[in-house]
């Protein structure tokens, strides 16, 4: 059998956590339920979709820092614009995908203007986020609308009792379209190209302005959908929720398995980054002794693991090639 | 000196304009009182609560010259807050609380400089790592406690005073001067810019760039160390959740504003800690002009802008058509023999 080295980090990904929910099933055997997989998909829920839209920008070779800061703007943007206006949600969720869109793009825009490091200018994007929904608001704000009950409520009710909620399924539909636009349009080509060097693609034809705006927008509206989730999930808005969470999503999309100078990944493997992720969290959980710094450490080592096992993939590859 | 001075102009002129427009607002800004022994007054509040992130701006300095980046410094500070913490609750002195925070400081940055020199990871990744864990590894360390501790001679590292000057203001001082005179009185300072610009070349070129990659890392360490015991011995007690929480984007902030590009190569330390100092003038200043703090990230988010704008390799070809076209308006025509 021969298999395509680019799929050793994503049959890497994928092997560590089916042997880490077999080791967790050994032990607490009531792991293995419905409960705990509808949980462990509605608990990460606005964590898969915004590392979707990471796992984009990381294939381009860039970063986003300003994801977090999008998402609890959005919280917040929703919950003030319920509260005083009496437009729909429905509405509401409209004008916000469309303002963190443009803000994404506009960040995008930057990045290609002024040929200046994504680092750097998502960093302003991070601070002008965050800085807004303070001026919105500095306090918690509850959203109570009927169709947010609704929402709230509205799940399948799997066989073993596991609930297998709609904001569930907008994240698996997050990753299938994440899927889709990397890995099957002329734009996911681009990306592609582009984290293989900028150079590179513009001589392959690739439109580099607009596809890094395409890119940034993209992320964008991510972290735009992860934010209405986020609100779903918790029923307010906070400006300061979500602090960090961008490390969380650069991390999971490392777990999954995409090489962070760019180039190389699949979508699907952020997906199972951010399964395990939630994974260790729910053994701790489980095991009760355990302290919530673990989940760090675990973390942390493995995020070494994946970066040593890629360098050394890239390194064999070269040897071979 | 006069080229290090027009260096800074920019970080000067700004930090002015600032202390100009905060005056405006809270007249008594630049008022200093001599009272029981100590300065006291807004500026020097500012002097020394802009300590942690001018002491991190130093190393980040460096780390950034090489074309790197520290995102681990804020858990740094943890770890090594909740190291002297430990230590001083375990009885063994201040002595020993400071020798091995500073000891943990530095194995983090040989950590650091090995994956990135040795394993050739990149930088972000690299950091990122221990930014991760390290807050996990500071609450093992405390236990997820807040580690108390009452030691007066640990204390003043934080909020004493040496001569009426707070000691972090002087801890922090005298390491930015030690850095430029290590840097600039040595060849270490271009050897380090020499990596930034290009660490094929400058291997090539017989600069041992590896074990200066983790020296630099290293130093970041050590930096971030001293901030750690400062922002430990200030609130006497080590918070492993919050100490120097997001310091490493106000410390890259600070290095960004000094006008030190993310791309490596010529760097200077003391328009980073200018740049600390301006980051933290705006902070107090806009609590004292009474306006509302969440205007801080704004104004953060559009001087970075200015400064992105300014900075552009795409742009650089403008302002050098605006400045000579100034120029030759002032000049009178060149002779057509010289070469324009």
């Amino acid at each position: 059998m021969n298999v395509n080295p680019r799929l050793y980090p994503l049959l890497a990904t994928i092997g560590i956590f089916v042997v880490a929910y077999l080791v967790c099933w050994i032990q607490f055997p009531y792991m293995l339920s419905t409960r705990v997989a509808g949980n462990l998909l509605t608990d990460n829920a606005y964590l898969g979709i915004v590392a979707v839209g990471m796992t984009v920008v990381i294939l381009s070779g860039g970063i986003d820092l300003s994801v977090g800061s999008v998402i609890a703007f959005s919280g917040v943007f929703i919950a003030v614009l319920l509260r005083d206006t009496p437009l729909h949600p429905l509405i509401v969720f409209g004008l916000l995908l469309l303002v963190t869109t443009a803000f994404g793009a506009a960040m995008g825009w930057i990045i290609h203007v002024l040929a200046m490091p994504a680092f750097i200018v998502t960093l302003a994007g991070m601070f002008l986020a965050r800085g807004a929904s303070y001026m919105l608001t500095i306090s918690s704000v509850p959203i109570q609308h009927p169709f947010y009950d609704l929402l709230k409520d509205a799940y399948w009710l799997m066989p073993g009792g596991g609930r297998f909620t709609l904001i569930g399924v907008v994240m698996l539909i997050s990753v299938a379209g994440g899927a889709i636009v990397a890995h099957r349009t002329r734009f996911g080509t681009g990306v592609f190209a582009l984290g293989g060097g900028e150079q590179t693609a513009r001589l392959m034809g690739v439109r580099v302005g607009p596809t890094t705006m395409g890119i940034y927008a993209f992320s964008g509206f991510m972290a735009g959908l992860s934010g209405i989730v986020f609100s779903i999930y918790t029923g307010s808005g906070y400006p300061l929720a979500t602090v960090g969470t961008e490390l969380t999503a650069i991390a999971a999309v490392v777990i999954g398995g995409t090489l962070l100078t760019g180039g190389a990944g699949y979508v699907l493997g952020t997906l199972f980054g951010v399964l395990t992720m939630g994974l260790i969290q729910t053994y701790i959980v489980f095991d009760g002794t355990l302290s919530s710094w673990w989940t760090k450490i675990v973390i942390g080592v493995l995020l070494l693991l994946f970066i040593l096992l890629q360098k050394g993939l890239v390194r064999a590859t070269a040897i071979r090639a | 000196m006069k080229r290090a001075f027009l260096r800074v102009l920019p970080q000067l002129l700004t930090l002015a304009a600032l202390i100009a427009l905060v005056t405006l607002f809270f007249p008594q800004f630049l008022s200093v009182d001599y009272q029981a022994g100590r300065l006291s007054g807004p500026v020097i509040d500012v002097l020394k609560r802009g300590a942690p992130v001018a002491l991190l701006a130093v190393g980040m300095t460096l780390v950034i010259a090489t074309r790197g980046i520290d995102l681990s410094v804020g858990t740094v500070m943890a770890i090594t807050g909740a190291v002297a913490a430990w230590t001083i609750s375990a009885g063994w002195g201040v002595g020993a609380a400071i020798i091995l925070a500073l000891a943990a400081g530095i194995a983090c940055g040989v950590w650091n400089g090995c994956l990135v020199a040795i394993f050739g990871i990149q930088p972000i990744v690299a950091t990122l790592i221990l930014m991760t864990s390290g807050r996990g590894i500071a609450q093992l360390i405390t236990e997820g406690r807040i580690l108390t501790f009452t030691d007066p001679a640990f204390a003043w590292l934080g909020s004493g005073t040496l001569l009426g000057i707070p000691v972090p203001t002087i801890l922090w001082i005298v390491a930015a001067i030690a850095t430029v005179v290590l840097m600039r009185r040595t060849a270490l300072g271009l050897l380090v810019e020499a990596i930034g610009i290009n660490r094929a070349a400058s291997a090539l070129a017989g600069v041992n760039a590896s074990v200066l990659l983790i020296a630099v890392y290293m130093a970041s360490g050590l930096c971030a160390a001293l901030a750690g015991i400062i922002a430990t011995a200030d609130i006497r007690g080590a918070d492993a959740n919050n100490a120097g929480l997001w310091l490493e984007l106000d410390a890259i902030l600070a290095v960004v504003i000094g006008g030190n590009s993310l791309l490596g190569g010529r760097f200077s330390v003391a328009a980073s800690v200018l740049g600390a100092m301006i980051i933290q003038t705006i902070d107090t200043g806009i609590l004292l002009a009474g306006f509302p703090s969440e205007y801080n990230l704004v104004i953060k988010a559009a001087l970075v802008l200015v400064i992105l704008v300014l900075q552009s390799p795409n742009l650089a070809d403008h302002w050098h058509f605006v400045r000579e076209n100034v120029r030759r308006r002032r000049e009178p025509e060149p002779s057509p023999d010289v070469k324009s």
